[in-house]
């Protein structure tokens, strides 16, 4: 940490400068967060991105459709998944292809285990935030169990590149379904556990509760989305309120805070995992046989014409924009990150709380900076 | 929220982890290679060169649609007349002269094995990248077929349209013979 004074344009007070980050543990990812603080209340924020920036969206316009998927596997790297179906959903409204039932039914079983693979990583990683150790162990061996499942079906941990224009790579292994009934039985388990240990741990409620608080239309304001959102109290889920793929035939909750603090949006995320086993659930006892991938074209050339759809990524609303001019490489894409816009409301919850607390409310938006600076 | 006792959110916590001592570890040690985890079958590692055992050389005959198709450009392959073919000793007139991938490059998507027309690649369990040398990640044909070789020994490798990419000399039908 590097100290400078200044004085404050607020008060006549002198204010610390406080530089957290870029290399910080706990910035998830290469960020820079600049305190200014009088005694130990931050007086305000200033974050800077751009450390991670790898230009994803200008390289999209060089390459082809089916290549730029292993470009949107490393955008947000813990998401994965839901992150390939955003833009293969997109490409497919622009070339109106219809993509068969089964691989709808993978596709939603493999995004809703991605979330939770998602959701646990945080958890593991809000615990460490929060200074206990432990949670990250559990979280951790829950998301391993979800990535073993991910590389006996495409073959990859991360960055799977199994969600294809059209459908899917190829069909599940034959024992696809005992081992997701398997591992749903773990992950249950996994969740109860996970929230016994962390969730009402007195420690953990003083230091989450009432902190980092943000209201309903300020979230809405900042173009807060996502958990973040929902732990504000705003029902808002794409997959309920704008349905896309098959998401309207299941059955689920939307967990919704009421406070809109760090605990909120802790346990909202929480709550998430469990609607999300009984999607997996539903799909996988309504799994349907036959074709895992419309007839596509091996270099597809869709249309001019733009196209914007909008999914439910683990961290909020992902938009995805491209213009097509017809030929076989997009004219331009654009990504809506969550993280991005869920990045801009931390200046408003970060004011006025403790320094020490920075860490916390920063965690408890789950930013993944590889979305952020793309 | 509940309201409970004071600490009992505590309590459940350490009931958690108590029970945690007595099971066995879910890690495994990494370096070791008896107690590495395993491998699944779809694992996707290196991408490798197969070798065709029947007419002893590669399936691949250097059409290089994978170094167009691959998103990184990080590989490159040249082709050459087959000597073999002339012999009549394999149905493939080309055959691959140098291929290079550049292993510290490659995002192991797999495009290239879809796209290969000629199962004459596929993605190995090899998975390890630290080397002695910037270079050395640099892999050229020969270390290529050896991945490849291994990978398919290990698993009983078969190629998916066996009739169609098979090197094996067919009798000479009248028609080919025109053509
Ligand atoms: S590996 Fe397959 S696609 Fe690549 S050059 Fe060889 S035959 Fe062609
Ligand atoms: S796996 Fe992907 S990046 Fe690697 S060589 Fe094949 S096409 Fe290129």
């Amino acid at each position: 940490m590097q100290v400078h004074q200044q004085t404050s344009e607020h008060s006549d007070a002198i204010d610390l400068m406080v530089n957290m980050g870029p290399q910080h543990p706990s910035t998830h990812g290469v960020f820079r967060l600049v305190i200014w603080v009088d005694g130990e209340r931050i007086v305000r924020v200033e974050p800077h991105i751009g450390y991670l920036h790898r230009g994803s969206e200008k390289i999209c316009e060089s390459e082809q459709y089916n290549q730029i998927v292993t470009l949107f596997d490393r955008l947000d790297y813990v998401g994965n998944l839901n992150n390939e179906l955003a833009f293969c959903l997109a490409v497919e409204k622009l070339t109106e292809t219809v993509v068969p039932e089964r691989a709808e039914y993978i596709r939603v079983i493999l995004c809703e285990l991605n979330r939770i693979a998602s959701h646990m990583l945080f958890y593991g990683v809000y615990g460490l935030d929060a200074g206990a150790t432990t949670p990250m162990l559990y979280g951790f061996r829950e998301r391993e169990r979800v990535q073993e499942l991910f590389e006996s079906v495409t073959g990859a941990r991360m960055m799977h590149n199994y969600i294809r224009i059209g459908g899917v790579k190829e069909d599940v292994p034959a024992d696809f379904e005992k081992n997701v009934r398997k591992l749903l039985d773990d992950l249950k388990q996994g969740v109860e556990e996970c929230d016994s240990l962390l969730s009402q741990n007195e420690m953990f409620l003083a230091r989450t509760k009432g902190v980092g608080v943000i209201s309903g239309d300020e979230a809405l304001d900042y173009g807060v989305t996502g958990p973040a959102l929902r732990a504000s109290g705003v029902v808002e889920d794409v997959r309920v309120t704008d349905p896309y793929s098959i998401y309207e035939r299941f059955d689920f909750g939307i967990p919704v805070g009421s406070m809109g603090d760090c605990w909120d949006r802790y346990f909202v995320r929480v709550e998430e995992m469990r609607e999300s086993i009984k999607i997996i659930e539903q799909a996988l006892s309504e799994l349907p046989k036959g074709e895992i991938s419309a007839k596509v074209r091996r270099i597809v050339r869709p249309p001019a014409g733009d196209v914007f759809i909008r999914t439910e990524s683990p961290r909020g609303d992902l938009g995805v924009y491209i213009v097509s001019d017809g030929s076989d490489k997009p004219y331009r894409v654009k990504v809506r990150p969550p993280s991005f816009a869920n990045l801009q409301a931390l200046e408003y919850m970060l004011k006025d709380t403790y320094i020490a607390d920075a860490v916390l409310v920063l965690g408890s938006i789950d930013i993944i900076m590889g979305e952020v600076d793309r | 929220m509940k309201i409970q006792a004071p600490m009992i959110g505590f309590i459940n916590g350490l009931l958690v982890t108590i029970k945690t001592t007595l099971r066995r570890p879910v890690t495994a040690e990494y370096p070791s290679v008896e107690k590495r985890l395993a491998l699944s079958d779809r694992y996707m590692g290196f991408p490798a060169l197969t070798w065709d055992y029947d007419v002893k050389e590669p399936y691949c005959t250097g059409c290089m649609v994978c170094v167009r198709e691959c998103p990184t450009q990080c590989m490159s392959a040249q082709m050459k007349d087959n000597p073999k073919h002339e012999e009549n000793l394999s149905r493939r007139r080309k055959i691959i002269d140098s291929f290079e991938i550049n292993l510290g490059r490659c995002i192991l998507c797999g495009i290239c094995v879809d796209v290969c027309n000629f199962d004459a690649i596929e993605m190995s369990h090899e998975y390890e990248l630290s080397k002695y040398q910037r270079n050395a990640n640099r892999v050229n044909l020969n270390q290529l077929l050896d991945m490849g070789s291994s990978f398919q020994n290990k698993i009983g490798w078969k190629p998916k349209q066996p009739q169609k990419n098979s090197g094996v000399p067919q009798p000479p039908k009248a028609s080919e013979e025109s053509s």
